[in-house]
């Protein structure tokens, strides 16, 4: 089997914000829909991590990652670069390189380009977050998510990559300045008039390679960041109707740089063998990839866990999130600290120490009794044997609640900050904040998972671990 | 235990403790002045006359020069400690060891905290540079961990424990409006109280002990010296202070409805007294209160009421002031805050007033009329499941 996807996986926050909402704060006339919103804990980091998760999850275990690239347009970090985080975060080889493709919208067709192309299994990861002012339609039609594909050869391979045709224009669509919180857009009906053509030209320079014709297309994902040209590509280009794939933005936005991932996998995901698969995206010009769906597919889904499924994680969406406390989030609305200090930002040495703890949540298992040991230490709670550790990670164990609390006093972005008492599966127990929570419907005996959050930032640091979050449910 | 124990080869012969409060006239040197003068003076000894101190403060200064400087000692040695909420006590108990030893005739035992002048709600403990994976809760989250624990393993209703909480803390509020030193000097009701706004979990304002300045001191001599020095020397029975392995936040095991720190600085305390039964035998019980779980917890782990039980005797009112076996009759942290170093020698000034009969009439434990002569102290430091922990017990005679 030539070279295409062998796993993939979607992260969606939990948090939706009714479109609604902003027009009834800002008194502007109501339209549909929601938007995906990453928690105050996220950023394209920790939700490139979930991504990431997701698709390893389900991979099959012979293949594991041996680059990573991830792409975004909202990086956490300048100059440091940010896929390193991640890399830690999955535990890849020290041997792997990685790398960010940061910017430009366009930049997640480069890390599924640079990642298509690798000649070992390449993870390529697109995360954003997308902004706007309040009461503007990017902060409306905005959205924030993350989608993982890793490409190698093999009879793993679920969705072979049979052909792929680019189209590049210099015109002013879409731009930022560096430090700009929202976009600027010339006026749309200009950005139609030159994506149709250039999408055009791209769609059939890639269905000849492929040598198919529009009507064999069993599948059309059109997205991009125009949306009125993504509807004039899904109607104007000569596919069936039938076959063009909702692009999601009524549901969860669009989520920029990480848009046409999460669209293509919510296709995988429902996908029968041997269709075929369109992905045409439009940023700075178009691309049009081919995707032949393989019979691998059947086994790739015993394994993928249902609760990962884009329609599950849409459906899973949380709506009753207040406009303002978005904005809070969004530090488009500063709210009085409570009087306390700040935490301290993580101090290097330590971090750099304790990384496969603090990134990876690798715990350790005590080599003579078997106790499991949360974080790990060299002496056994148990039996106190020294320097006898085994690691073990504890990310994807899930765990209960033994007993919980919530905190009203101390300093967290998004109060009150809940905190309980994890016992995992296996043993080990830890104490750690719960996020994506109801305060008021915590109980002991509650199942919970672990998720790479962003704890906070101080200093201009920003401090990565793990929290629990209500278990969004298995296999 | 330490091994053998120093029970009954030390006494206290002089005490003074400044009034706990908002001190915002007061900075710590003065606390200390004011602590160390009154006990000098309740000795009858001049500071010259002392021939080392310890001092115990978490933050309000480092070395001894926090002590030398404000007192302009004479060349003595000074050590300053530190072990968390134990601080105080850790101070006393130093100076303890080292007056049995022979090294020294006279110490004193001092402690002090100035925490008003951080400008933040509650309290703030310094911290070490970290990987930034520890969870930064405050110490009410903390300990309100406790609150669900025990009602699930006791079968105690949501609503029977918040009544349980008020009790402690009506009592506690009661006995320190009875005291001058208290922070709080006023009664307050137990509407108030269960209607206060919550800070985390279960526990609302009125469930947590203030945050407050204060300093405490204890001159320390042989015993065979003690009547030298006053008539009613207050005898100390066994020291007693463990660090917890602090597994507990890491055992599954572990249930967080007791301190096993207290539960083993109780038993190590009681054996060096030779106290068999604590809920008998105790005149009094200054325990640390900080939070109101905390002190039913306590009650239990110190060996007060029995397992599963302490919130039906604290309901029952075994524990007032006019109860069976009185715990905190002068407030408690709950009436005096908690300015860390001071507060286990405050304590200790309570048994020093109530065994000598010193405490006024309406705040007079009944238990000492009744023919008790012994009173603990009790601190701990740390959260549940990770907690240092120190038991004193004194007395009111040289040998029992």
């Amino acid at each position: 089997m030539s070279r295409g996807i062998v796993a993939y996986g979607v992260y969606l926050p939990y948090w939706r914000l009714v479109r609604a909402r902003i027009a009834e704060a800002l008194d502007l006339p109501a339209t549909r829909g929601t938007r995906s919103v990453a928690s105050y804990d996220e950023d394209a980091t920790t939700m490139a991590v979930e991504a990431g998760l997701a698709a390893l999850r389900a991979a099959s275990g012979g293949t594991a990652p041996a680059e990573l690239v991830v792409a975004t347009t909202a990086p956490a970090y300048l100059d440091k670069t940010n896929a390193v985080t991640v890399h830690a975060a999955l535990g890849l080889d020290r041997g792997s390189p990685a790398f960010d493709m940061n910017g430009a919208v366009r930049s997640g067709s480069a890390a599924l380009r640079y990642a298509a192309r690798a000649e070992r299994p390449a993870l390529a990861i697109l995360s954003d977050c997308r902004n706007g002012l309040p009461g503007g339609a990017e902060e409306r039609d905005g959205g924030d998510g993350a989608a993982a594909f890793l490409f190698a050869g093999g009879a793993d391979v679920v969705a072979e990559q049979v052909a792929y045709a680019a189209t590049t224009a210099e015109f002013l669509d879409r731009w930022r300045l560096p430090g700009e919180g929202a976009s600027h857009l010339w006026e749309e009906r200009f950005g139609e008039s030159e994506y149709l053509p250039l999408a055009e030209e791209a769609i059939t320079d890639a269905l000849k390679q492929a040598g198919v014709t529009t009507t064999d297309v069993d599948h059309l994902v059109v997205t991009g960041s125009h949306a009125r040209a993504v509807r004039a590509v899904q109607r104007g280009t000569g596919f069936r109707p039938a076959a063009v794939a909702d692009d999601l933005t009524d549901l969860i936005g669009n989520a920029g740089a990480a848009h046409q991932g999460i669209a293509l996998a919510g296709v995988l995901d429902i996908a029968a063998p041997g269709a075929l698969v369109a992905a045409v995206t439009l940023a700075d010009g178009a691309e049009a990839t081919v995707f032949r769906v393989t019979n691998a597919i059947v086994g790739y889904r015993k394994r993928q866990h249902s609760s990962d499924a884009v329609s599950a994680q849409i459906a899973a969406g949380r709506t009753d999130l207040s406009y303002c406390r978005f904005l809070t989030w969004r530090d488009q609305l500063r709210r009085e600290p409570p009087r306390r200090p700040e935490p301290s930002p993580p101090s290097a040495p330590p971090a750099a120490r304790n990384q496969s703890w603090k990134f990876r949540f690798a715990a350790c298992r005590c080599g003579v009794c078997g106790t499991r040991l949360v974080p790990p230490g060299r002496v056994c709670i148990a039996c106190g044997a020294t320097d006898r550790m085994i690691e073990e990670s504890l990310a994807g164990v899930p765990g209960a609640v033994a007993t919980f609390t919530v905190d009203r006093l101390a300093f967290t972005p998004n109060p009150p900050m809940v905190v309980a008492v994890i016992d995992f599966e296996g043993g080990g127990r830890f104490r750690c904040e719960l996020t994506d929570v109801d305060p008021e419907t915590v109980a002991i005996g509650d199942r919970v998972e672990m998720t790479f959050r962003k704890v906070s930032t101080t200093q201009g640091i920003h401090n990565y671990f793990w929290k629990a979050r209500p278990a969004r449910g298995g296999v | 235990m330490a091994a053998r124990g120093i029970r009954d080869r030390v006494a206290i012969v002089g005490m003074g403790c400044t009034r706990f409060g908002e001190r915002w006239d007061k900075g710590i040197d003065d606390l200390l002045i004011d602590a160390a003068t009154e006990a000098f003076d309740s000795a009858g000894v001049a500071k010259d006359d002392v021939d080392a101190f310890w001092l115990g403060t978490m933050g309000s200064g480092i070395s001894g020069l926090t002590l030398s400087r404000p007192l302009r000692l004479d060349y003595k040695p000074v050590t300053r400690v530190e072990n968390m909420c134990a601080t105080g006590s850790e101070a006393f108990r130093n100076a303890c060891y080292a007056v049995a030893s022979g090294a020294i005739d006279i110490a004193m035992a001092i402690g002090g905290e100035k925490l008003k002048d951080s400008g933040t709600s509650g309290l703030v403990i310094p911290s070490q540079p970290s990987d930034g994976t520890a969870p930064e809760l405050t110490a009410p989250a903390l300990f309100s961990l406790l609150a669900p624990a025990y009602e699930q393993k006791y079968g105690v209703s949501p609503e029977q424990f918040k009544e349980v909480m008020t009790r402690i803390a009506w009592k506690n509020h009661h006995n320190g409006s009875l005291n001058p030193r208290a922070q709080f000097r006023h009664e307050v009701t137990k509407e108030t109280i269960a209607r206060s706004p919550i800070v985390a979990g279960q526990l609302g304002i009125f469930d947590c002990s203030g945050v407050s300045d204060g300093a405490a001191a204890a001159v320390i001599v042989r015993s065979e010296d003690a009547y030298r020095y006053t008539d009613k020397p207050i005898f100390v029975k066994a020291l007693s202070f463990v660090a917890g392995s602090a597994t507990g936040t890491a055992d599954p095991r572990y249930d967080y409805t007791t301190f096993p720190a207290v539960v083993r600085a109780g038993q190590n305390a009681y054996v060096e007294a030779g106290v068999e039964d604590p809920r008998a035998e105790l005149a009094m019980a200054e325990v640390h209160d900080c939070f109101t779980p905390t002190e039913l917890v306590l009650y239990e782990d110190l060996g007060f009421a029995q397992r599963g039980n302490g919130w039906r005797e604290a309901l029952a009112g075994a524990f007032d002031i006019d109860g069976e076996l009185p715990v905190n009759p002068d407030g408690g942290l709950k009436a005096f805050g908690h300015p860390i170093g001071a507060s286990g020698l405050r304590m200790l000034f309570e048994c020093w007033l109530q065994l000598r009969g010193e405490a006024p009439p309406e705040r007079t434990v009944k238990s000492i009329a009744a023919g008790r002569k012994l009173a603990l102290t009790h601190n701990l430091g740390g959260a549940p499941g990770e907690c240092v922990s120190f038991v004193s017990i004194v007395g009111s005679e040289p040998a029992l």
